[in-house]
């Protein structure tokens, strides 16, 4: 036996799953096969009267399902047969005609909850690392062994979908309130308490579980009539989540369905033909790469490994306590618990900034995820002042201060005769060159480009941008601190835009062009929401504030020339001093802080009259300048790979996942007729569309960015 | 210089406060622990010390709130400090701080410590109101009534009466003498007239506001954020009047009594909140770490009269006695800080100082010394200032290192009365 060892408590077997040579439990065939014999064997072992499964990992009780098994699936059969199997070990589980105790600490998620799900008792720690949940439909997957019948029946169908539909993972006391779990304890007495439970269940039969949720809970979770109203009002949340762009919550939905209405062995047989038909559908192909691209992202330091060692941040000093600057503190102490301290250039505005980094923190203890004494904690770790105090002692310096070459480089001279000689200066800039801002450096190899996105807290990407100068351990101390506050990072080159605003750039001005030619604003973010992305240009635009794109509009026209030469939507629209949702005045109008429709006296600012527009052209021009300037960025190594790019698509600018990213759609579409768009387009609105030569060449010789 | 006493030399490395405000003003939802804590971390800030250099945090507090009676440990689980810390608090009244202070130092004398944190905090505004003793004896009963029947029987006992809270009040336990009364009482046996007092309320106020605007008190002061958006920022003292005036004062109505007194709000210090913290080290450890102390501790003295004669004339006893441990006489002294909690204390305090007959009774050859106002509260005192309880030693201590070295002084002293009858002093020296 190699991931199991049984040990004989007083009658009690406790079953211990240490996966060998894993950091964390997950679930394959193989796995599968000895849970199998171990079952057999106890089930007629006199001296067994009960079992507790237990993890022998440090906090993490089953992952999940082993993801590469699948992935390595051709056929829709094949994939049925594995979602097929596992129900049939779950439920031998389930039958197992003596108590089973699933003992949880750590991570239990996937198949390892629907293993737990059939066990007959389940004691979760307190422990924060402890969470339940079934993220497959994050993977464009179903929770295939048994977990869409059996999660219902046991904690009602709304709480249910809740969970399976959107993936969350919920902690103990989540779980306890839920009936998820039957006892919650701390981590020192897991074991002797589920022993102990074991013990009690063999000697008095099982518990019997009450309904949840009340009178609602009856009405909505145990009648039928009440069931339709939930599918119905779950499809329609569902559908205006995913756009009818991701097929996989929809098919938990049908398979939870058909298992309350027509019973758990009709239930099963949906949920394994829904399971198989998906895993190998491009949806969850796509979505898998992406999970595979993060992951190696996070054990990707920007340098070969071993070449450099981060330096610990203990102290994180941030100049400028606007948006950016404040984000990144509040960011920076919920997620790495450093001392943070903010300095801008008068108190009331570092007060500001320090409220809306507590803000973050507050909306944490709000939402219960964090304790009274934890808020005290971080708050604790903010502090902010309108001198340099206490910055003689930081580790890291991030600036975010006012996008101007002068004021960047004098921040900088003034942090660099404060700071230790080893402390490292990272710029916050996302449009110019680092190397322009280091120019005067006493310490170039100590300065960096740290690139956040808008608004810190909820973007997950991180651009981080070396000179040449930059010395390896400042970057990788860069790349490490900014997967500690919670980013998947990628290293991109010091080139204007770097890589998200370089792609996004051609883009926004195609959305200029449509405008100065009457296309209606609600039609051209139509498309592309159609396309996947969550908002459309103009309305991007609006929330990236116009004079902040106009800016970095003028800064990729001098960098690149004629093809990023700015539409002039913009000028008109700053012009009026129309800023976007910052001052409430943009192509859309503002209510209190909300959208309220296409402000429609912009079309006669802009000197146009809206028209009827050919939706596909303007989806095509749109995406087709985001894909060519893509593929130009990636000839000139703005990216060190096709997965740092395609990441970076879809986590800095929301390209749409299930496409994969921009250089797998040029893939996918294939260069060829990439480029034949292109031409077409070329002919009709000109020389910004002129193909790649890079895409020439990968057209000529029939080549992809990606491995067949 | 002298060894004058056993064992290790004690700097004053840095001083820093939240401004002190009126009770009830900017801080009227700030508790105690969160001004200690503000204090005592951007004291680590402008110092520029690694938190994991601290060996212990000693902190005062006169009226501790129950929830959390010893507030050192709240600041030393600041996050920029190891939990490994240790912290205690302790309460000598007025003269906490102070004491704090001289609790570290003879740690680090002693060779215990090389690195220890002390200050003290009050909050008038976050004051423990209690309940009457009978009420509080019924909710104890009542939650241990093994019935609800039973537990009805005894809330069902409560009269309106009981329900009336009770605030502590600043009266001596002993005598129950207010602090006001006993001010009175010695503004009119050591005949100090109403007007005498009225320049040094007045003195008080123009010297704290000067202090203020050129921007020399600034160094001691962490601005505080207030308001809900936390950009109501504080960074001076709210009870400086730059605008009053003798004749504005003398208008003030007597508080303790109306018929023939001479003590108002005007001419005693009000009711403020505040904390303030210093950093002491031993003297090789602040070379060590690269730092210039700003003085060093040469001495203290703690004394102690009958509350129920004149109930502030502690530090007459005290002066003098930490100037003979110091080897010192008054007229070394280049910089003298006298708590003022009342212009009539203050005032007689002074008056003992000077004359013979004082001097008799303290068994000394002549007076302790006359004040020399030139030299005496420079930069106003605890009228102006405030006099947040158990705080006011720290920043007494603070604000004369700060003044000792812009000035280049060698010797300076604090004098501080307190609650219970007591005098506390210290000599600071520099070089």
């Amino acid at each position: 036996m190699g991931a199991f060892t049984t040990e004989n408590e007083n009658g009690v077997t406790v079953i211990t799953f240490d996966l060998p040579g894993e950091p964390v439990n997950k679930l394959s065939a193989a796995v599968r096969v000895e849970v199998e014999a171990l079952l057999i064997g106890f089930r007629d072992d006199p001296a067994t009267r009960a079992v507790v499964l237990i993890s022998g990992k440090a906090d993490n009780f089953i992952a999940g399902a082993d993801i590469e098994e699948f992935t390595a699936l051709t056929s829709q059969d094949a994939a049925e047969r594995l979602s097929f199997e596992g129900q049939e070990t779950v439920s031998r589980v389930e039958t197992f005609h003596k108590p089973i105790v699933a003992a949880i600490n750590g991570a239990c998620l996937g198949g390892g909850l629907e293993l737990a799900l059939a066990c007959h008792y389940r004691i979760a720690t307190d422990h924060p690392k402890t969470q339940l949940g079934l993220p497959e439909v994050q993977l464009g997957l179903i929770p295939g062994a048994g977990g869409c019948q059996r999660l219902p029946r046991l904690i009602g169908a709304r709480a249910a979908l809740d969970m399976i539909l959107t993936g969350k993972s919920e902690r103990a006391s989540k779980a306890l309130r839920l009936g998820l779990v039957d006892e919650v304890v701390p981590r020192s007495i897991l074991r002797q308490v589920a022993v102990a439970a074991a013990d009690r269940l063999a000697r008095e039969g099982l518990p019997k579980r009450a309904g949840k949720g009340g009178f609602q809970g009856m009405v909505l979770d145990r009648t039928a009539a009440g069931r339709q109203l939930v599918y119905r009002a779950a499809r329609k949340e569902v559908l205006k989540k995913t756009g009818g762009h991701y097929p996989a919550p929809l098919a938990a939905l049908e398979a939870v369905r058909v298992g309350l209405e027509q019973g758990v062995t009709a239930g099963l047989a949906e949920e394994h033909r829904a399971f198989g038909e998906l895993a190998v559908g491009d949806v969850s192909r796509k979505l898998v790469q992406i999970f595979f691209a993060t992951t190696a992202l996070k054990k990707d330091d920007g340098v070969p490994p071993g070449s450099a060692t981060p330096r610990q941040i203990r102290r994180l000093g941030i100049i400028g306590s606007g948006f950016m600057g404040s984000g990144i503190a509040g960011t920076a102490v919920l997620n790495v618990e450093v001392d943070t301290r903010l300095k801008d250039s008068d108190l009331t505005r570092v007060g500001k900034g320090l409220k809306a980094a507590t803000r973050l923190i507050a909306d944490r203890y709000e939402k219960r995820r964090i304790t009274r004494p934890q808020y005290e904690r971080l708050t604790a770790l903010l502090s902010g002042s309108a001198d340099y105090s206490g910055f003689n002692r930081a580790d890291l310096v991030i600036e975010a201060v006012f996008e101007d070459l002068g004021t960047k480089r004098k921040v900088l001279a003034e942090v660099e005769g404060l700071v230790r000689p080893d402390a490292i200066f990272a710029t916050n800039t996302s449009t110019i060159p680092i190397r322009q801002i280091a120019e005067h450096a006493q310490r170039p190899e100590r300065v960096l480009g740290m690139h956040f996105f808008s608004p810190v807290e909820r973007m997950p990407l991180l651009e981080v941008i070396p000179t040449e100068a930059t010395a390896p351990d400042t970057l990788v101390t860069a790349v490490r601190f900014g997967r500690r506050m919670g980013k998947t990072v990628i290293v991109v080159a010091d080139r204007p835009g770097f890589w998200v605003n370089r792609i996004l750039s051609p883009y926004l001005n195609e959305a200029g062009h449509l405008l100065q030619e009457g296309v209606p604003i609600e039609v051209i973010d139509r498309v592309m929401t159609r396309f996947g992305f969550p908002v459309g240009p103009v309305a991007l635009l609006d929330e990236v504030g116009l004079d902040v794109a106009d800016k970095a509009g003028g800064v990729m026209h001098e960098a690149f020339g004629e093809r990023m030469k700015p539409a002039g939507a913009l000028s008109r629209m700053l012009g009026a001093t129309r800023l976007g949702r910052k001052n409430g005045r943009g192509f859309y109008r503002y209510k209190e802080g909300h959208k309220a429709g296409v402000d429609t006296s912009v079309y006669a600012l802009l000197g146009v009259r809206p028209a009827e527009a050919d939706a596909d052209l303007v989806q095509r021009r749109l995406v087709y300048a985001m894909l060519n300037e893509a593929a130009m960025a990636c000839a000139e190594n703005v990216v060190r790979s096709a997965r740092d790019a395609d990441i970076g698509a879809i986590f800095g600018i929301g390209f749409p996942a299930f496409r994969g990213g921009p250089l797998r759609m040029i893939d996918d579409v294939g260069a060829g007729r990439v480029v034949e768009t292109l031409y077409q387009l070329q002919e009709v609105f000109g020389e910004r569309f002129r193909p790649a030569p890079s895409l020439l060449e990968m057209s000529r010789r029939s080549g992809r960015y990606y491995p067949a | 210089m002298i060894d004058i006493r056993p064992g290790r030399r004690v700097a004053v490395v840095a001083g820093i406060r939240t401004p002190f405000a009126k009770s009830g003003t900017v801080y009227r939802d700030v508790s105690a622990v969160a001004l200690a804590r503000h204090a005592a971390r951007e004291l680590l800030f402008r110092s520029e010390v690694d938190g994991r250099e601290i060996d212990e945090v000693v902190f005062s507090q006169v009226v501790p709130s129950v929830l959390t009676p010893n507030v050192a440990r709240e600041v030393s689980l600041l996050p920029q400090l190891p939990p490994s810390v240790p912290a205690y608090t302790i309460n000598r009244a007025c003269a906490s701080a102070a004491q704090a202070i001289n609790n570290a130092a003879d740690q680090i004398r002693l060779g215990n410590a090389d690195v220890v944190l002390a200050g003290g905090v009050e909050s008038l505004s976050d004051l423990p109101i209690l309940h009457s003793r009978r009420f509080s004896r019924m909710l104890v009963e009542a939650s241990k009534a093994r019935s609800l029947g039973h537990r009805l029987a005894t809330v069902g006992k409560v009269r309106p009466k009981d329900l009336i809270p009770v605030t502590p009040a600043i009266a001596e336990p002993s005598t129950g003498e207010t602090m006001g009364q006993s001010a009175e009482k010695m503004a009119k046996e050591n005949g100090i007239t109403r007007e005498e007092q009225d320049r040094i309320a007045l003195m008080s106020h123009q010297r704290a506001s000067a202090a203020t605007a050129s921007g020399r008190l600034a160094p001691e002061i962490a601005p505080w954020f207030g308001g809900r958006d936390m950009d109501e920022v504080v960074s001076e003292d709210n009870g400086i009047r730059s605008d009053t005036s003798i004749e504005a004062l003398a208008k003030l109505k007597p508080v303790f009594d109306r018929k023939y007194g001479t003590v108002t709000a005007g001419n005693s210090s009000p009711l403020t909140d505040g904390a303030a913290a210093v950093l002491l080290m031993s003297e090789e450890k602040a070379r060590a770490l690269g730092h210039e102390p700003l003085a060093f501790i040469r001495s203290y003295a703690v004394s102690a009269v009958d509350p129920g004669w004149q109930l502030l004339m502690g530090p007459v006893y005290a002066v003098p006695k930490a100037l003979e441990r110091a080897e010192l006489s008054w007229k070394d002294l280049g910089l003298v800080e006298i708590h003022e909690a009342f212009a009539a204390q203050v005032l007689s305090n002074v008056q003992a100082w000077g004359s013979q007959s004082w001097a008799d009774r303290l068994g000394l050859p002549g007076p302790v010394g006359e004040v020399d106002w030139e030299r005496t509260n420079v930069s106003g005192g605890s009228i102006a200032i405030g006099h947040p309880f158990g705080a006011t030693g720290a920043r007494l201590v603070t604000t004369l290192a700060n003044e000792m070295r812009r000035r280049d002084v060698e010797f300076g002293l604090i004098s501080i009365c307190a609650q219970g009858g007591m005098g506390y002093a210290m000599v600071l020296e520099r070089r």
